[in-house]
Parts: C-alpha cells; sequence; structure tokens
C-alpha cells in the first residue's frame, strides 16, 4: 500500500524523531538517507509527500527538489524543506524551486505536524 | 729718407684728421638725415672695413706664401654680397625693427632674450677677436720698424724700444682713440655716423694706397706680363699649390660666415644701415671694392719676391718695395694706407665689442645689483660710457697680450683665420635663428659653446706652440699621452691642414648640437614668439605687437627709465611725439601697449634686448600683467599640463593600488565568505544535535504514552547528543585556537612510538572486533613534539579508520619506520578508501567522507590533527597504503 509520508534525512537521531512523531500523528512512514535514494523512493514508493532535508549525501535536497518538480509524474508531489541553514537564501531556493513548505531546525514537533498536515491537506475540518 | 718719428708723427696726424672728420660728420649727420654720409657709397665704404691690415700687408705675404689663396677672403663675402644678399636683408630688416645691436643680442633677442646666451657670446666674441687684435697690431708695429730699418737714421726715438713696447704704445694709443671717438655718447639704434664717416674715408685712404703701390709695381716691372716673366724666370711660382684644397674650402667657408659675425661688420652692415636699399648698392659696389684691392696683390707679391732680398718679410712688401726704390712719399702713403686699415678695424671692433659688453654684461648686473633704475641718480647712459671705455681697454688688451705672447710666428694671415675661426662659430645660429623657427635656446647655447671649446682646443691653443713648451708637447702627444685628443690630430683625423681641422671640428660639433638639441627639446613660449617675429619677418609686415598688455604702469614710471638711458632730450622727444600723435597733452599721457612696446626697442637699442625688457619689466609689472608674467603664466599652464599628465600617470598608479585594494578586497570577501561558510557549518553542526535535544525533549515532554524501554533510549539519545555538541565546541574550539596560533605548545623531546602505542590503548574498546596488523614497528624514537598532541593525532587517525570502515571484516594496518631521518607512521584500513573527488577536501574544516556513516564527528578531526602535526614540522598526508581503503600518514624529522 501508498505510504503517506517519504522521509529523506541522514541523521539517525533526527529521523527517529521525525518517524516517531508523524507515526504519533497516525501517518504511515518510509525513510531514506540520502538524495539518490530519496529520487528513487519518490518514484517508486509514490508517497503522498516528502519531507526533504537539505543537506543530503550524494545528492543535495534541493537538487532532489529540482529533479522532483521536473519530471511530470512528481511535479505535484508537496514536499516540506528541512534544514539547519535556516537563511533567507536557504529559504528563496526552496522557494524558487517549488517547495511547498520550509521548516528550520531546531524544529518544535508541532510545527513539523502542523506543516506536514497542511501540506497532506488534512488541516481543513480537523477541530 | 722716412724715420720711424716722422711716420708715427703723420699717423698721430691722420688720426687727428680722423677725429675732425668723425666730429664734424657726426654733426652733419645728425642736422640733416639727407647728408651724403647716409649714402649708399659711405655704407659700402664702411662695409669695406672687412679689408684690414691683413688684406693690405698678410694678403700680400699670404699670396708670396700661397699664391691664390688669398682670395678666398674675398670670395666668400662676394658670395655673401651678390648671392646671400637676401639674408642679408633679413637680418637687416629684423634687427632695424628689434633694435638689434650686436651679434650676441640678435642671437639673444631671438632665443626668447635669453641674457645668458648673450654672455656667451659675448665672452666668446671677446676672446676669439683677439688674435685679430694683436694681427692689426703687429701688422702696425712691422710697419713702423720696416721704416725704421730702412734706413740708419730710420730708428729716431724708437732706439732701444722693441717690438712689444712699440706695440704696447701703438695699443694703448688705439685705446685711447677709440675711447674719444666712440664712446661719446650713447645712441639709441648705436649708431656712429662719425666713426662711419672717418672709417668710410679711412676705406678709401687705403684702396688708393694700395692700388698706388700696385700701379708703381706695374709700372716699374714693366707691365704685368713682364712682371709674372721675370719671377718665371727665376723660377719663382707662387701657385705651385694644389688650389683647391681643404684649406680653400675652409677659409672660404670661414669668411662667409665672418663677413655676418664679426662684431664690427654686424655693426656697420646690420646696425649702422640707415636704410635696407642701401644693401642693393653695396651687394655689388663691395665685391668691386674687393676685387680693387685685390686687383694688384699678387704682382706686389712676385715683384716682392723677385726684387727683395730673400728673407725679407713678404707681409711688408707693399711698404718695403716703395722704400726699396727709394720713393719715401709712396712709402709714407703706404704707410698710411696700412695704418688706416689697422685702425678703422681696431676702432670698429673695440667699439661693436664694447657694445656688446656693456649691455650684456655691464648692463644686466646693474640692473640685478642695484634696485633698479631708481638708485641711480646720475642715469644709466653714464655708466653705460664708462663700461665701454672699459671694455675697450681690455679689448685691445687682450689683444696686446695675445700679439706678446705669440709674437715669433711670422705669418699675419692664419693669425686672422684663428679669429675667423671663433666668430664662424655663431654662423649656424644665426642661419637658424632666421629661418628655422624649431632651433631653441638650448640648442644654441649648447652649439656655440661646444664649437668654441673645439676652437680653443684645436685652434686657438695650438697658436701658442712656438712660446710654450707645454703647448708644443701636448700638439705632439695629446693630453696625458692621449694621442687622439691631440689639438692639431683629434679623433684620429691626422694630416688635415690645422686651421681645415679645428673648423671641421669645431663647426661640425657646433651643427650637429644645433640639430640634435633644438629636436628634442621644446622652446618656451617668448622663444616661440620671438622665433616666429624672426622666421616670419618679411610674412607680418607690421611691426611686432608691444611685449606688455595694457596696465596702468603711468607714463611718469616710463618716462623716469627712458630719461636714465636714453638721455633727458631723447626720452622726452619720445613721449611728446607720443602724446602728439594720441592728440593729448603730454602730462596726460596714458601709455598704450605700443607705446611701451617701441619705448622697450628704443631702450633695447642703447642696453640690449634683455636688459631693456628686464627694466621695464620692473616697471610696468609694478601694477600690471607683463608679458613676463604673462609667460610664466604660459609657463604654468604647461606645468598644469605637465601635472595633469603626473596625474593622469599618478591615477594610473591610483587605479593598480585600487585594483590592488580590490583584489584585497575580494580576498577579504573571500575569507569573509569562508567565515561564513565556517559559522553556517557550525551553524550546520551544532543545530543538528539540537535538533534531535528539542525534539525528542518535545517528545517526553508531551506527556504522552510511551513506553519505558522508548523513554529510555530517547533520554539516551538526548544525551548522547548532549555530548555530541560538547565535543563539537570543544573542536571548534581548539581548531580555531590551533589556527590562531594560541594553542601553543612547546615542541620538546617526545618518544613517537610510545605515544602511538598509548593511542592504541586508547582505542582498545573502539578496536573490539577489528584485526590490527601491526606492519612492523620502529625503535623507541624522538621527535620534537607534545606527547599529548602526537597521542591526540593518532587516536583521530585510528577512530577514523575504524568509523568509516564499514567492511565486513574490518582490518587495520599500523606500520611506523625511521628512514632518512624521517620517522613515518601509516595507519591503513581495508574500509571503502576516500573518493578521488574528495581527497584535497578530506582536511578541510567540517568535511566528510561521503560514505561515512557515523555522523558523530563534525568533520574537524583531520583538519585538527593536521594543524598539529604542522605545528610539530611534520605533515599529514593521504597515501597510496598497503590495504584498499584509505592510509594516513604521518611524518616527522627524527631528533638527532
Amino acid at each position: 500500500m501508498a505510504i503517506d509520508i517519504l522521509i529523506a534525512e541522514d541523521e539517525p537521531s533526527i529521523l527517529e524523531s521525525l518517524d516517531f512523531i508523524l507515526r504519533r500523528a497516525g501517518w504511515s512512514i518510509s525513510a531514506v538517507s540520502d538524495g539518490d535514494a530519496a529520487l528513487d523512493a519518490v518514484r517508486r514508493l509514490k508517497p503522498r509527500m516528502l519531507v526533504l532535508d537539505v543537506m543530503l549525501p550524494k545528492r543535495s535536497g534541493f537538487d532532489v527538489l529540482k529533479q522532483i518538480r521536473a519530471s511530470l509524474e512528481t511535479a505535484s508531489l508537496p514536499v516540506l524543506i528541512l534544514t539547519a541553514k535556516g537563511q533567507q537564501q536557504d529559504r528563496r531556493i526552496a522557494e524558487e524551486l517549488g517547495a511547498d513548505g520550509f521548516v528550520t531546525k531546531p524544529y518544535a514537533n508541532a510545527d513539523v505536524v502542523g506543516a506536514v498536515r497542511h501540506l497532506l491537506g488534512e488541516d481543513v475540518g480537523t477541530p | 729718407m722716412l724715420s720711424a718719428d716722422f711716420v708715427i708723427a703723420t699717423a698721430i696726424a691722420y688720426v687727428g684728421l680722423l677725429f675732425v672728420l668723425a666730429y664734424f660728420g657726426d654733426r652733419r649727420a645728425r642736422s640733416n638725415k639727407r647728408s651724403f654720409l647716409h649714402s649708399p657709397a659711405v655704407y659700402t665704404l664702411s662695409i669695406s672695413v672687412y679689408c684690414t691690415s691683413w688684406t693690405f700687408y698678410g694678403a700680400v705675404g699670404n699670396a708670396a706664401r700661397s699664391g691664390l689663396e688669398f682670395l678666398t677672403i674675398y670670395l666668400g663675402p662676394t658670395l655673401v654680397f651678390v648671392g646671400w644678399w637676401f639674408l642679408l636683408r633679413r637680418l637687416v630688416r629684423i634687427s632695424h625693427l628689434q633694435r638689434i645691436t650686436s651679434v650676441a643680442d640678435l642671437l639673444s633677442s631671438r632665443f626668447g632674450k635669453s641674457n645668458r646666451l648673450a654672455v656667451l657670446i659675448t665672452c666668446i666674441a671677446v676672446v676669439g677677436i683677439a688674435p685679430y687684435i694683436a694681427l692689426q697690431l703687429k701688422a702696425v708695429t712691422s710697419s713702423i720698424q720696416a721704416v725704421a730699418g730702412s734706413s740708419e737714421f730710420g730708428q729716431g726715438s724708437l732706439q732701444g724700444i722693441d717690438d712689444v713696447g712699440l706695440a704696447f704704445g701703438i695699443a694703448a694709443g688705439m685705446a685711447l682713440f677709440t675711447i674719444l671717438f666712440g664712446t661719446r655718447h650713447v645712441d639709441a639704434k648705436e649708431q656712429h655716423h662719425g666713426v662711419v664717416a672717418a672709417i668710410a674715408f679711412e676705406a678709401v685712404v687705403k684702396l688708393t694706397a694700395l692700388l698706388a703701390v700696385g700701379i708703381f709695381v706695374v709700372y716699374v716691372g714693366g707691365g704685368f706680363e713682364s712682371i709674372f716673366a721675370e719671377a718665371a724666370a727665376k723660377g719663382i711660382v707662387v701657385d705651385a699649390q694644389d688650389t683647391f684644397d681643404a684649406r680653400w674650402l675652409t677659409t672660404l667657408g670661414l669668411s662667409v660666415a665672418a663677413i655676418v659675425c664679426l662684431p664690427r661688420q654686424f655693426q656697420v652692415t646690420v646696425v649702422e644701415n640707415s636704410d635696407e636699399n642701401h644693401l642693393r648698392v653695396a651687394s655689388w659696389a663691395f665685391p668691386a671694392y674687393m676685387l680693387l684691392m685685390s686687383l694688384f696683390i699678387l704682382p706686389i707679391a712676385v715683384f716682392g719676391l723677385t726684387k727683395m732680398p730673400a728673407g725679407s718679410n713678404p707681409d711688408m712688401f707693399a711698404l718695403t718695395l716703395p722704400l726699396a726704390f727709394g720713393q719715401d712719399g709712396l712709402a709714407l702713403f703706404a704707410f698710411i694706407g696700412g695704418f688706416s686699415s689697422a685702425t678703422s678695424m681696431i676702432i670698429l671692433e673695440s667699439i661693436a665689442l664694447s657694445i656688446m659688453v656693456s649691455n650684456h654684461i655691464v648692463m644686466p648686473l646693474i640692473l640685478r645689483f642695484s634696485s633698479g633704475v631708481s638708485s641711480d641718480g646720475r642715469g644709466v647712459t653714464r655708466l653705460l660710457l664708462v663700461a665701454r671705455r672699459f671694455s675697450i681697454v681690455l679689448i685691445l688688451s687682450l689683444g696686446f697680450f695675445y700679439f706678446f705672447f705669440t709674437r715669433d710666428s711670422d705669418a699675419l694671415a692664419p693669425i686672422g683665420l684663428i679669429s675667423f675661426t671663433a666668430i664662424a662659430q655663431f654662423f649656424p645660429a644665426v642661419i637658424a635663428a632666421l629661418f628655422w623657427r624649431d632651433a631653441s635656446l638650448k640648442a644654441a647655447t649648447t652649439a656655440i659653446a661646444a664649437g668654441f671649446v673645439f676652437w680653443v682646443w684645436c685652434s686657438f691653443l695650438p697658436s701658442f706652440e712656438s712660446v710654450s713648451p707645454h703647448v708644443a708637447w701636448l700638439l705632439a702627444n695629446g693630453p696625458w699621452g692621449i694621442s687622439w685628443l691631440r689639438p692639431e690630430a683629434m679623433f684620429g683625423l691626422d694630416g688635415l691642414d690645422p686651421l681645415a681641422h679645428a673648423a671641421f671640428w669645431s663647426l661640425s660639433a657646433n651643427i650637429l648640437l644645433l640639430t640634435l638639441v633644438s629636436l628634442v627639446t621644446s622652446p618656451s613660449a617668448l622663444e616661440r614668439i620671438q622665433a616666429s617675429i624672426f622666421v616670419d619677418v618679411f610674412k607680418r609686415g607690421h611691426v611686432p605687437r608691444g611685449n606688455f598688455v595694457p596696465g596702468s604702469a603711468t607714463a611718469n614710471d616710463l618716462f623716469f627709465v627712458a630719461e636714465r638711458v636714453l638721455g633727458d632730450r631723447r626720452a622726452a622727444a619720445l613721449f611728446e611725439a607720443e602724446a602728439r600723435d594720441s592728440g593729448v597733452d603730454p602730462d596726460m599721457l596714458e601709455p598704450s601697449p605700443g607705446f611701451i612696446g617701441r619705448l622697450e626697442r628704443e631702450l633695447a637699442g642703447s642696453i640690449g634686448a634683455a636688459s631693456a625688457h628686464v627694466m621695464l619689466s620692473k616697471v610696468v609689472s609694478g601694477s600690471d600683467v607683463s608679458l613676463e608674467e604673462m609667460m610664466q603664466m604660459a609657463d604654468e599652464t604647461q606645468q598644469v599640463i605637465s601635472y595633469s599628465q603626473e596625474l593622469e600617470k599618478t591615477s594610473a598608479e591610483l587605479r593598480s593600488t585600487a585594483q590592488q585594494l580590490e583584489d584585497a578586497n575580494a580576498q577579504l570577501r573571500e575569507l569573509d565568505s569562508q567565515k561564513d561558510e565556517f559559522l553556517s557549518q557550525v551553524s550546520h553542526e551544532v543545530r543538528t544535535p539540537m535538533t534531535s535535544i528539542r525534539s525528542f525533549s518535545e517528545i517526553l515532554l508531551d506527556g504522552g504514552e510511551i513506553d519505558a524501554g522508548q523513554r529510555q533510549h530517547f533520554v539516551s539519545t538526548i544525551h548522547q547528543e548532549s555530548l555530541r555538541l560538547t565535543k563539537l565546541l570543544d573542536e571548534i574550539l581548539d581548531l580555531s585556537a590551533l589556527e590562531r596560533g594560541e594553542r601553543s605548545w612547546e615542541n620538546r623531546p617526545v618518544d613517537a612510538e610510545a605515544a602511538l602505542d598509548r593511542a592504541l590503548t586508547v582505542c582498545e574498546g573502539l578496536l573490539r572486533g577489528v584485526m590490527v596488523e601491526q606492519g612492523g614497528r620502529a625503535q623507541t624514537t624522538m621527535v620534537e613534539g607534545d606527547a599529548d598532541r602526537l597521542c591526540q593525532v593518532f587516536i583521530n587517525l585510528i577512530s577514523n579508520a575504524v568509523k568509516y570502515n564499514d567492511s565486513a571484516k574490518p582490518l587495520l594496518r599500523i606500520a611506523s619506520t625511521v628512514r632518512a631521518g624521517s620517522y613515518t607512521v601509516d595507519i591503513a584500513d581495508n574500509g571503502p578508501g576516500i573518493a578521488k573527488g574528495e581527497r584535497k577536501l578530506i582536511f578541510e574544516k567540517f568535511s566528510r567522507g561521503q560514505r561515512a556513516t557515523d555522523q558523530s564527528g563534525a568533520g574537524l578531526g583531520l583538519a585538527i590533527s593536521r594543524q598539529i602535526v604542522t605545528r610539530m614540522n611534520g605533515s599529514l598526508d593521504l597515501v597510496q597504503g598497503a590495504l584498499p581503503g584509505a592510509c594516513f600518514r604521518v611524518r616527522l624529522a627524527v631528533m638527532r
């Protein structure tokens, strides 16, 4: 069955925390730890959305995003960018590349869950 | 029988006659502008002052010695007057317009009114003319002695007086005579009508005398043919030499220059000229005069050689032949003729030279050292006259001394040619002054000075050969024995006639320098103005405008100056005429620029262009902008231009400095961006554990349902990430301290092997499950360093080899050797190795291999290790190792 969220994150502990809070919120999760794997998993698993770290081994998060947007199949996939470099420049690049959301590390768990929910379109009508 | 006393008395009487002539001539010329004294005939006759006793006596001697060579001296002037009279006309026109008083004034005026040039020319002229004056003294002395020696009673009161005493007496008499003649007043145009009248009279006397002797000789000899036939029969050939040799050409060239540049010729031809049209007459009449003078030279010489006893002085034939034939009356006439030619030359030459000395040397000194015109209440005129009298004495003294030192040399003509060569040095500059706009002051000065130096060395000095053994030795061997500097064989040019040699070198240097320096220097503004006035004198056809711009110099000030120089009457006349012309009362006269210009020219006529200019500048520029100041302003403009060029240069330098600054800035920006990069890296490295800590803390704080095991795991993660954070911060601090050189330690002898062993011991836990291969170890090796730091490096390398090793059977190989004074430790693993593209970056901060799976390191370890090893004067490199994975090599110098 199709999963809800694909997480691309190379820091094991951060991945663990994301996995925990998003599962606890009720979504099905799959995770990869580098850029190539992320692209591959997007095509293979067809997640409803992608939580994407910028600093990924092999292929940067921005590059992954660019490829996703370039492919018709995945162009409309909601992508939430995660980065430790919470700088204006990164946010601008992310927006230009067509990111749908942007969360900086260290994040508040609630922010991540809220952003994911928003991108999955599940916040409307939720109490 | 003629006696010396009688001829001397006759000579004095003749001089008295000349004086009376000059006096009345002067008065007549002043009262009547249309007097015959202003006629072209008198003008032409006065130019004949060119024919001196050199001609009267010397030409005969010259003809007797060298045949027709004597003619060249007259050929040159003939060429100038017939062929080049346009040059003379130009010279006369310019000199009238500019109130030129001498050749020195001419060149000074042309080359930016430079007084320095005028002084140079004056000095050269005074020195250069000395032999010429000496020639006249010698001729007169010889002629008196010839008379005295002609009979036993001839000596009279000359008994016991040698030629030196006689010459001294003649020189003194001439000085007195010239002073009485030529320095009675100072004229604005430096015209001496009385003197010119006397000179013209003398020209007639000497021509008639020589013609009389010539006719007598032809009559006695039975006609031209018989004279030459008799001589030929006696084997006397006067024309045996090669006719057109270098000497011919040289004397011809020198005489061309002399007729223009000799001070007295310039005086009579240019300064004393009252009407330009007189030149037309002179252009044929003067050559005709010279032809008449030369007509009987050769017959007299040949007849003398035939009839006179062997060894008699051929220079004196014109006098001794009549004496020998007992024709006392004719002999006396011949003596007076010779005396005329000598006196006319001496009088005019000294006057011309004294004008130069007083105008160009004395006057500028007065202007410089007195506070100007005002301090000298008695007027400049008197001072000028005193200066001129003094100059005349000086000039005749120099002539006398030259005579005294060279009295043993026999012939007259060669002495004259020495002077000609000196004076010829002015000729190239004069020609350039008239025709070449680009000729510059520097060029003229250098050229004339160089020519003069060559003249002194090659011509003047050798004339003392017979009296000075030093000079004789110098001539034979050269200075310090340098043969190519011998005065008569410069630069190896041997075998040329000494005169031709001297003329060749002096004039070559002169012309070459004049041309080259003119081409490389740029004339000043005043030079350019004067150049165009000179060169375009016929083109413009109007009197050059005043050199002063309108201002508020009062007529009183100007009158005060004019009165001092020109005298009360002339000054008043000048001002009244101006007042009449402008139709105002003389007291109300406002000096116009034109008037000031005219006044300057009038003053220039008395005191020279340069001095007049300085003098008027003092008055006019008091409250006004003088040309000088304008020139100064122009110069300043020039300076501004060159300054701006300088600025341009400077700004080019500034540009390059700016470029350097920009580069430095770029470097700083680069460093800055590196710093940004570093901060951003640090930020990232810090945020990563912070993210985990915050996230897990929130999970725990949420108080949701978490089982105990999971809770335990989360707390442990938080703990680990905290440790990682601490370690990261420690490393950052350590590295930055290392980089800044703060974390320094004293390198002291440590046992590197012990440090390696200790590192292995520390890493024991880490190495569990890893096969460690000891690839041969060195003995105890002492290196310079810090034991703890070295141990830290080894731990870092070992833990890297383990941490990043994903092999199923991790293998670590440690080997150490000592070779060629180097202690080397290789730490190799069988891990994935370092990708080629990463090898350079691996030692950079925050650089982690892409394959790194363990993210606990901040990527600072290798950077720190390399810093440490570098501090120990060693190196840490990635090398090709024995195992498939990475191999790091530490190399340190072994202590001796």
